[in-house]
């Protein structure tokens, strides 16, 4: 009985809330994008519907659904319908390793939904799994704009995983744990964020991360101007829209890894300085939200201001400078770590 | 109970339907998709030996099998693209040339 | 019994997936069968207390080899073939051949699975956090010449898929 209620009736409570939440902070990050971006051209964005247009969401969520669903004659059936379901589904099963909140918060369940010894290596291998459903998509429209896109993200995906796998390997070196929580936890017992012990890996991690997202300066899969849409061309209605909580999700799901590893988690800024414990009164999971907050409005801030990459541009600063980089800093953490440890 | 016995069995099916694969298909790329069940399957079993005997070996070889696995999907595929460019074909029966 | 519906699910799903990738008529559905059956194989992984090897062969396998295999089959646009033939000449002998190989393996598993003794509880040198930590030293330590032996095949893999694919050297 205790079983049941430890390993399925809690963490099924703790999934439902983490998917509910997603969905709204996903379907109010589209109206964050469009307003931010809409203030750093000096437009007002959607003013419309509701106050500033808060209810905008729910009216592109409406109108997604209520659009025909067209699937092209030529398309092969199948795998054009399960693709979008590929690309949604990693991007959401992530979050069940990364913590929110301390290992004794909800009345001692952890804020979790389940703390594994491999959590790192889980979010980063169910993350390349994302890229599938674009490839997939691209495949099965088979028209030739989608499967340019589809060539063009299969090869920055596989790049950029590289580099981003040996960025996160020098957080690996200092933490010496592949768990999320005990990462998290060793920042608090070393007393300072990731970001100061590694701050190459963490810009080499974040890039990679903006590639693997398919996002601005890094958005060749889907460049609207020379590809039409990319992989998505010729996905609409509901289907579109699956590729398009994917992206965000996958945006969420940087983020959450960036500060996780780099930025404390659901620690507080200091969180070794007694002086600053006023700060305790924001509970930790809102610290985590905070934090998350900024960066993904630092992915917007971006897309809102650089061009898109050439793509030999895309290929040689993901081979020739992301990854040597990488790797330099991973050899000098190492050995770092060994003379003075 | 699950048994060490099931996990070889399974791996003795999987090994069958990858070796049926590799000698019965045409398309190339399918023969490389068989034989990499066929590596799998033998994971398989290198893991559940690895837990029967609570050793870590096991577990080490499958890595180095998963490595052998990308080097040949790197260079299998690689002869593949230099086929299609020569052949125009990926059939397997029709890239004959060293029979005649 | 939990153990039991856990085995017999991953094992339809592996093996049902593994009979779709050789019946499968197009090469990227047959990819589609093989990355689910990956994924089964990786959860069967985890049931082995083995989650190292689990995360690896999600990573390597999904995330890399099958992007490369799915690159490929786009690349020399298998679609055009589909309507031919699918099996060679020698199909029926084949079957026939690897069904006894398979009825000789299972055979000598069942007489010969006595010798596997199952002990029960594992012991704490597989188990909890302590799985990477292990393999890596395992790795580090008394395999470090097949490391490093594997390095070198994976640098030669690397140039000479490069040789390959190029088109003029």
């Amino acid at each position: 009985m205790n079983i049941l209620v430890n390993y399925v009736v809690i963490p099924l409570v703790k999934i439902v809330v983490i998917v509910a939440i997603l969905s709204g902070g996903i379907a109010y990050l589209t109206l964050m994008e469009r307003k931010v971006i809409a203030r750093l051209q000096h437009r007002l964005g959607p003013m419309r519907v509701g106050w500033h247009g808060i209810l905008q969401p729910i009216a592109d969520g409406l109108k997604f659904i209520i659009k025909e669903d067209i699937i092209p004659i030529k398309a092969d059936r199948f795998v054009f319908t399960i693709a979008p379901g590929i690309s949604l589904v990693p991007a959401f099963i992530v979050f069940s390793v990364i913590p929110f909140g301390p290992p004794d918060s909800l009345w001692g369940t952890g804020g979790y939904v389940t703390d594994v010894n491999i959590a790192l290596l889980f979010a980063v291998a169910v993350s390349s799994v994302g890229v599938l459903g674009v490839i997939l998509g691209g495949w099965a429209s088979n028209s030739k704009y989608p499967l340019l896109g589809a060539l063009r993200s299969s090869a920055q995906m596989v790049s950029y995983e590289v580099a981003m796998g040996f960025g996160i390997i020098g957080v690996l070196l200092v933490a010496n744990s592949l768990s999320l929580v005990e990462i998290v936890e060793k920042q608090r017992s070393m007393g300072v964020w990731f970001f100061f012990v590694q701050p190459i890996a963490f810009l080499i991690y974040y890039f990679c991360g903006m590639a693997e997202t398919n996002r601005l300066p890094f958005d060749l899969p889907e460049a609207e101007t020379e590809l039409v849409g990319g992989f998505h061309t010729e996905y609409s209605g509901f289907r579109f829209s699956l590729f398009f909580i994917a992206e965000y999700a996958n945006m969420i799901t940087v983020s959450s890894l960036a500060v996780t590893l780099f930025f404390g988690g659901w620690l507080r800024p200091f969180s070794s300085v007694a002086a600053l414990s006023f700060l305790d009164i924001i509970p930790p999971p809102l610290w985590f939200v905070i934090k998350v907050l900024i960066f993904l409005y630092i992915f917007i801030w971006v897309r809102g201001t650089l061009p898109r990459f050439r793509f030999d541009q895309l290929m040689r600063i993901g081979w020739k400078v992301f990854l040597p980089v990488a790797m330099a800093n991973v050899m000098v953490t190492g050995a770092i770590l060994l003379k003075f440890l | 109970m699950i048994t060490t016995n099931h996990y070889l069995v399974l791996a003795a099916i999987v090994f069958t339907i990858g070796v049926i694969g590799v000698l019965t298909r045409r398309n190339i790329l399918i023969i490389f998709m068989s034989i990499e069940l066929i590596l799998n399957s033998v994971n398989i079993n290198l893991v559940a030996f690895s837990y029967l005997l609570k050793n870590v070996v096991g577990q080490v070889f499958a890595i180095f099998v998963i490595t052998v696995a990308a080097a040949e999907a790197a260079i299998g595929l690689g002869i593949i693209i230099a086929l299609f460019r020569n052949k125009e074909t990926i059939q397997a029966d029709e890239i004959d040339l060293l029979k005649w | 019994m939990i153990d039991q519906i856990i085995f017999y699910t991953l094992a339809f799903i592996i093996v049902a997936m593994s009979l779709m990738v050789i019946l499968a008529r197009n090469a990227v559905r047959s990819a589609l069968y093989l990355i689910s059956a990956l994924l089964g194989f990786a959860a069967l992984y985890i049931r082995l207390q083995a989650e190292l090897l689990a995360g690896v062969q999600i990573l390597v396998y999904v995330g890399g080899i099958m992007v490369l295999f799915l690159f490929v089959i786009m690349l020399v646009s298998v679609r055009t073939m589909e309507h031919q033939a699918r099996q060679t000449r020698q199909w029926k002998a084949a079957v026939v051949i690897a069904l006894g190989v398979a009825a000789e393996l299972i055979y000598l598993i069942v007489r010969g699975g006595s010798i596997f003794v199952t002990k029960q509880p594992p012991d704490a040198l597989l188990t909890k956090s302590q799985n990477t930590q292990v393999v890596g030293e395992a790795l580090y330590s008394t395999y470090l010449l097949p490391f490093e032996i594997a390095s070198v095949l994976l640098l030669v893999a690397m140039i000479g898929a490069v040789v390959l694919a190029k088109k003029k050297i």
